[in-house]
């Protein structure tokens, strides 16, 4: 099982986002994307997901191609995608939110099971589950927006930028958490990330973009050892 | 005394109508973003074929409940076949924002025509399934009557329904995902468009029921929901626009606001009643009553 | 400017000539298709420059008849103050709409209007003044004796009409291309974007209520004129629907096409009278098709010429200069 992204091509009107990107991520592996604001990271998640069209290229999931069905449904071939932006919906409680990544099985007994399993992983969501999810804070929403993607039980999970906007000591959680979904789940991650760093340190692999074009790639520790990454991504 | 009860009592009933149709525009607007001044037509067309399930087979109940299934089909027809065909074709330019408004009201026109040419413009009467004559008070008579209460009661069972599906039910969870956050929802693995339609079809339906509520008191002709749906705009604008919760409230206020201004001022000063009421509540609180997130302007 | 001032002398001198050489039918049709004309404009200057949506000029229109037909018959004025009056009294009322109208957008603006032409008419039961259900009988008297004996009142009413449509469009095609045009339009495209610019955005928008309100208070005075009474029926809600039809249909972005709108509103009736009589049962055809018609065509224009007929118009012209070059 392995994501395999071939030459792809995507266009934002007449302007290039991505150019002839190609990359793979083993299964049960986590892969990095970095870069710059601008480089194309979002879109490349949101085309994998579906919710933008691709110009050229192929994306294969496990033999699946990822652009062969509307995005409602890829949780039916076991990918989830945190998009960027906490994304929970506000008006709706920590359960309901929950529940909406669980829906599409039709099976309320499993997703009561899948839902302990989750509180597990994020107790502190099992405390507020009646409350309503905009009282809950940057790091809280975050595991929501996890959480709600780990109940649709995925073998694929795309993260888009799940340490933006949060405190340090958080986003090291988070990114421990990402980690022991790999470890513990066999989940494949692909972490698209401006924490370079933090991304790099939990990841297998990692590719760099730039104006929409891959520019490094390789091992994640080979990444965080290359002077010029250091120079360019990580500050250092 | 005896005023202000039957006041009190019409007023509770006409807005429960109000409140029908006005959930019916809420329903649409949430999902859609779009006031669908169609659902006049909608709810006209399944009025006409409840009057007709009503001569042929004499009863009030069987018609509506064809009303109903009439008025989601349409409503889904409408949806699934008008607007995501609208939407998809006019989607640059400055016509962008009047483009739904105006095709929806081009609709209104077509169904009226439609069913002007079917049924003929003259007056036709729905018979109520229970009395119109007031109750009897002691020795004064109310002008409300059992044909009233049965509609409260029925616009009462209609929102208990309504209430259950979307807080209890997961359709009703993917309702409300839907209109909150399509994109969330269909990352969900909602298929967002077609619980779209889904809305649109209980919206027809809560229409079609405020429809053929509304008939038996008054008569039916190809214009003669228009008034219906001028005042469940108003009350959904009250309302605040963005919750069933709104929408009952501004239904059964401005129901109860235009009936005690009948009663206690002048009957003819119904429709600028319902103007001003509108016009106050866009000046002073433009979210509505029941404020609640996102603005005004679109 | 000045081009276009000899264009509508021109015109006006062609519509003489024209309103002296066809009959009776014909002259009268003319008339309501100038009243139209004045009521397109509106529109189009409402809600095609300065963004705001209306559904309610048919009670504009029918504000501005009752005024006249007060002002005329009540208050003896002569016709032509009376139409001022109209125009006058009406883009006052407007400014005060307008004012409500600024706060409002899109669906809000649509359905208050709609409210506004639903029930404006049922005030003319409330006030005996203004006549009820019959209205109010407006004599117009006749033409002047110096035209002759044989000008007949609807070429009067014509000659009026079109000197009222001219003069007006004249007028609404200037104001169109001067900076207030410029303001409504940087208004219509992004409201915020001019709010930073430092537009008085709701004054503005308030002007071009009042201004189209004006407009469509003179188009249902003289509208008045040429049925001779005013009551609530002359100004139903499909009036209102086939206004902003006509105006979609002749391109609401520009005055250019204002007289298509026009000519088709006054034909459809024709239209489906002569239907009618081709296939009997007239009653229902002639009270339904024409709703059929306007509202079909509404939305075939919002589906296909959104901009109105002058983009096909260009497209074609563009593509043929792309084959030959």
């Amino acid at each position: 099982m392995s994501l395999v992204v071939s030459n792809l091509n995507v266009d934002h009107g007449a302007i290039r986002a991505i150019s002839g990107v190609s990359f793979t991520v083993e299964s049960g592996k986590i892969a990095a994307i970095i870069g710059a604001n601008g480089a194309g990271k979002t879109t490349l998640l949101r085309t994998l997901s579906g919710l933008k069209s691709a110009s050229a290229g192929s994306a294969l999931w496990n033999q699946h191609d990822l652009f062969s069905v509307k995005p409602e449904f890829n949780v039916r071939h076991g990918i989830a995608h945190v998009g960027e932006g906490k994304s929970v919906i506000a008006e709706l409680s920590v359960e309901e939110n929950l529940h909406l990544g669980a829906i599409w099985r039709k099976n309320n007994k499993e997703m009561k099971a899948t839902q302990l399993d989750v509180i597990e992983l994020f107790p502190r969501l099992g405390e507020r589950l009646k409350q309503r999810a905009d009282t809950l804070s940057g790091g809280e929403r975050q595991m929501l927006a996890i959480g709600r993607a780990l109940m649709s039980k995925p073998q694929l999970l795309l993260l888009d930028e799940p340490s933006l906007g949060l405190a340090p000591l958080v986003v090291e959680q988070i990114f421990q958490t990402i980690k022991s979904l790999r470890d513990q789940m066999s989940l494949t991650v692909v972490l698209v990330e401006q924490n370079a760093l933090g991304a790099l340190e939990i990841a297998d692999t990692g590719v760099a973009l730039n104006l929409g074009k891959v520019v490094v790639e390789g091992s994640a520790q080979s990444m965080l050892n290359d002077p010029a990454v250091r120079a360019a991504y990580l500050g250092y | 005394m005896y005023k202000l009860l039957s006041s009190l009592l019409i007023g509770l009933s006409l807005g429960a109508i109000y409140s029908l149709m006005s959930i019916s525009l809420v329903l649409v607007w949430r999902s859609t973003r779009v006031v669908n001044f169609a659902q006049a037509g909608q709810a006209i067309v399944s009025t006409y074929i409840a009057y007709e399930v009503v001569n042929r087979t004499g009863s009030f109940w069987l018609a509506f409940f064809a009303a109903i299934i009439v008025g989601a089909i349409l409503g889904a027809i409408v949806d699934r076949y008008f607007m995501r065909p609208l939407f998809k074709r006019v989607n640059s330019g400055p016509i962008v924002a009047i483009a739904p408004v105006v095709a929806t009201l081009g609709l209104l026109g077509i169904l009226r025509a439609i069913v002007g040419f079917v049924w003929g413009v003259e007056l036709k009467p729905i018979a109520p399934p229970v009395s119109l004559d007031g109750f009897s008070l002691g020795s004064e008579v109310l002008p409300f009557a059992p044909y009233n209460a049965l509609v409260i009661v029925i616009v009462a069972i209609v929102l208990v329904v309504l209430s259950l599906l979307f807080q209890k039910t997961n359709l009703g969870l993917s309702l409300r995902a839907s209109a909150y956050s399509p994109e969330i929802a269909r990352l969900s693995g909602i298929r967002v468009n077609e619980i779209r339609t889904l809305g649109w079809a209980i919206a027809g339906a809560a229409g079609a029921i405020a429809g053929i509520l509304a008939t038996p008191t008054s008569y039916l002709s190809p214009n003669s929901l228009d008034v219906l749906l001028v005042f469940g705009f108003a009350a959904a604008v009250i309302g605040g626009l963005e919750s069933m919760v709104g929408a009952v409230v501004g239904g059964l206020v401005l129901g109860l606001g235009v009936t005690f201004v009948s009663n206690y001022v002048s009957t003819s000063l119904i429709f600028p009643t319902a103007f001003v009421f509108l016009i106050i509540i866009l000046l002073v609180r433009p979210s509505g009553i029941i404020a609640g997130k996102g603005s005004r302007r679109a | 400017m000045r081009k276009r001032l000899f264009l509508f002398i021109a015109i006006g001198w062609v519509l003489l000539i024209v309103g002296d050489r066809v009959d009776e039918l014909r002259v009268y049709q003319g008339a309501s298709i100038a009243v139209y004309v004045i009521a397109i404009g509106s529109i189009i200057l409402l809600t095609g420059y300065s963004g705001q949506i209306s559904l309610g000029h048919g009670a504009l229109m029918a504000f501005g008849g009752y005024v006249a037909a007060l002002c005329a018959s009540n208050a003896s004025m002569p016709m032509w103050l009376s139409f001022v009056m109209a125009a006058l009294v009406t883009g006052i009322f407007g400014a005060v709409l307008g004012f409500a109208a600024a706060r409002l957008s899109g669906p809000y603006l649509a359905g208050t209007t709609l409210a506004f032409a639903v029930g404006l008419p049922s005030l003319a039961n409330q006030f005996s003044i203004l006549g009820g259900e019959q209205g109010i009988y407006l004599d117009p008297g006749l033409p002047p004796a110096r035209l002759g004996e044989s000008f007949s009142q609807y070429k009067w009413f014509f000659w009026i009409a079109c000197l009222a449509a001219l003069i007006t469009m004249f007028w609404l095609a200037n104001i169109l291309q001067s900076k207030y045009g410029r303001t409504w339009r940087a208004l219509r495209s992004n409201e915020v974007a001019a709010q930073l610019c430092g537009v008085p955005t709701g004054r503005q928008k308030v002007l071009a209520f009042s201004l189209s309100s004006g407009l469509a208070g003179l188009a249902g005075a003289l509208l008045v004129l040429t049925i001779s009474t005013v009551s609530p029926s002359a100004f139903p809600l499909s009036l209102s629907f086939a206004l902003v039809t006509g105006a979609v249909v002749s391109g609401i972005y520009d005055l250019k096409g204002v007289m298509l709108g026009a000519v088709i509103l006054v034909v459809i009736p024709e239209f489906a009278d002569s239907v009618a009589s081709r296939f009997g049962d007239s009653l229902k055809i002639t009270s339904t098709l024409p709703g059929l018609l306007v509202s079909a065509l509404l939305i075939l224009a919002v589906l296909f010429t959104p901009n109105g007929p002058g983009e096909k118009l260009h497209h074609l012209r563009h593509k043929r200069k792309a084959h030959s070059g």
